[in-house]
C-alpha cells in the first residue's frame, strides 16, 4: 500500500506492507535511525516521534495509519544551520544523558510535554515521562534539563 | 516484532466499516489507536487477516451533553478524555482516570471505545464505567442497540458486541455533585494496575474493579452493603465476593484478595465515607 509521510517536513512516498511499523518506516525505509527500538513493546519510549505534533510510539503504530500525517523524529529537532533546539541544548548543558540509547524519545518526548503546557515543576516532569525509560536510571539530569529548557521558554 | 501478515482496509464511515465487518467476519479486527490491538499482534497473539481502520472516524470523536447524559464518542482519545472541561465537571472520575492510562505517548493515540471494545479486566476504563452505570451504543447492519456496561463484559477479552457492530459511543450520567476515587495499585508509574478500584458515590455507590477476575468486575457485596448501611470498613471487607484475582508475577490472588478490601476502603472514604 502507497503511504505518503511528511517526515521531518519532507515528503516521503513508499508501498509499503501493511504490517510495517512506523519505527521501521523511519529506520528502514527512510534512513532515518535516530529513533531507536527498545523494548518493542511500547514500554520503553526510545521510539518516541511526533505525528502532527504530539508524542507517540512509533513501534506501535504501522506506517499506514500514518499516512497522510507530518512526522517529527530526533533528526527534525534541530535548525537547518545545525543549531539545537532548546531541549537539545538543555540536555547538552545539563549532561541529560548518559549511554545516549533513550535520549531521542526522551527528548521527543520532552518537547510535547512543553508544546502541551503540561510541564510545571520536577514533580510534572516525572509524570510527563512516565513512559520514557532510561536504563542507565539517569532520570535525575534528564528532569534537571526538560526544566531548564521549559525555563528557557523551548 | 512484525505482526502477521493481514490485508489493511480504511473505513471512510461508521457504515463502510460495518460493511466490511459484515463481508470478513470473524476474520476482521477493528483499528482504532491500535494500542490494545497492535501489541497482540507482535506478539501474535492475535493474527487477525484483516484490519478495518476506523482511527480517521473523526465524527466519532467527541464529548456533549445528551440530556442528563454525557455522549462520548468511541473514537475520542484518552488525551482528549483527560483534558475535557465538559467531562470534568459531569464526570470526574472518567476524566482523572483516562489521565491515568499509560503514559501521555499511550494517551495520544488510545482511545476509550478500542479500550472497552478490547475488554481487557486489566484496564482502567472497563471499571471506570461499571462504577459510572454508563451505557454502550454499538451499530451493526441493522441499526444501533444500546448494552448496559453490566451486560458488557462477557469473558476475558470477550464482550456483548457481535462481530459485525461496531461500538460508537458511551454514554454516562451527568453527575456535577458526585464524589468519585481512583485508586490504582501499580509498582512503576505506567504498569497496568495490579488492582484497581473505581468508586463514585452520588446518592447511589457503584464500584468497578481492575485486574481481579476474567473480565471487569462490580464489587457488588460492597455496594449493597453500603447501600444497606454498613461502615465503610464492613463494606471494604467484603469486596472481594465474587472475585477470581489471577496469580502473576507482581501478586498472588491471596495478596490481590487482600489489596482489594484496603483500596475499596481507601476509595470509598476518599469518595465521602
Amino acid at each position: 500500500m502507497k503511504v505518503s509521510i511528511a517526515v521531518n517536513g519532507e515528503a516521503t512516498e513508499h508501498d509499503v506492507e501493511p504490517r510495517l511499523l512506523l519505527v521501521q518506516y523511519l529506520r528502514d525505509v527512510v534512513g532515518l535511525t535516530g529513533t531507536n527500538i527498545g523494548c518493542d513493546t511500547s514500554s520503553c519510549g526510545a521510539c518516541t516521534v511526533h505525528i502532527d505534533g504530539e508524542s507517540v510510539k512509533s513501534c506501535t503504530v504501522l506506517a499506514v495509519q500514518a499516512d497522510g500525517a507530518s512526522v517529527t523524529t530526533i533528526e527534525g529537532l534541530a535548525a537547518k544551520d545545525g543549531e539545537l533546539h532548546p531541549m537539545q541544548a538543555a540536555f547538552q548543558a545539563n549532561h541529560g544523558l548518559q549511554c545516549g540509547f533513550c535520549t531521542p524519545g526522551m527528548v521527543m518526548a520532552a518537547v510535547s510535554l512543553i508544546q502541551e503546557g503540561r510541564v510545571t515543576d520536577e514533580r510534572s516532569v516525572r509524570e510527563g515521562l512516565e513512559g520514557n525509560l532510561c536504563r542507565c536510571t539517569g532520570y535525575h539530569n534528564i528532569v534537571q534539563s526538560v526544566l531548564a529548557a521549559a525555563k528557557a521558554g523551548s | 516484532m512484525i505482526p502477521a501478515l493481514f490485508d489493511y482496509v480504511r473505513a471512510d464511515s461508521a457504515d463502510h466499516a460495518i460493511a466490511l465487518l459484515t463481508e470478513h467476519g470473524d476474520d476482521a479486527k477493528l483499528l482504532a489507536g491500535g494500542h490494545s490491538l497492535l501489541p497482540l499482534m507482535k506478539l501474535r497473539l492475535a493474527t487477525p487477516s484483516v484490519l478495518v481502520d476506523v482511527g480517521r472516524l473523526t465524527d466519532l470523536s467527541y464529548i456533549r451533553e445528551d440530556g442528563d447524559q454525557l455522549a462520548i464518542g468511541a473514537l475520542t482519545r484518552h488525551h482528549d478524555l483527560e483534558h475535557s472541561d465538559l467531562l470534568g465537571a459531569q464526570a470526574g472520575l472518567l476524566r482523572h482516570a483516562a489521565g491515568q492510562v499509560g503514559d501521555p505517548q499511550v494517551r495520544h493515540r488510545g482511545t476509550i471505545g478500542g479500550s472497552i471494545a478490547h475488554g481487557d479486566p486489566a484496564s482502567d476504563l472497563p471499571a471506570v464505567l461499571l462504577a459510572l452505570r454508563a451505557t454502550l451504543v454499538a451499530q451493526g447492519p441493522s441499526g444501533t442497540r444500546e448494552i448496559a456496561v453490566d451486560d458488557f463484559f462477557t469473558g476475558f477479552l470477550e464482550t456483548a458486541l457481535q462481530p459485525d457492530e461496531l461500538l460508537t459511543e458511551i454514554r454516562v450520567p451527568k453527575a456535577p455533585d458526585a464524589r468519585w476515587s481512583f485508586q490504582k495499585f501499580n509498582r512503576r508509574a505506567q504498569d497496568w494496575a495490579i488492582v484497581g478500584v473505581a468508586c463514585v458515590r452520588n446518592g447511589t455507590t457503584g464500584i468497578g474493579l481492575v485486574n481481579v477476575g476474567s473480565t471487569p468486575l462490580r464489587a457488588s457485596a460492597a455496594e449493597n452493603a453500603i447501600t444497606g448501611g454498613a461502615s465503610v470498613a464492613d463494606a471494604a471487607n467484603v469486596a472481594d465476593e465474587g472475585t477470581d484475582p489471577p496469580s502473576d508475577l507482581n501478586a498472588s490472588p491471596e495478596y490481590r484478595r487482600h489489596l482489594m478490601k484496603v483500596l475499596v476502603r481507601r476509595a470509598l472514604e476518599e469518595a465521602g465515607g
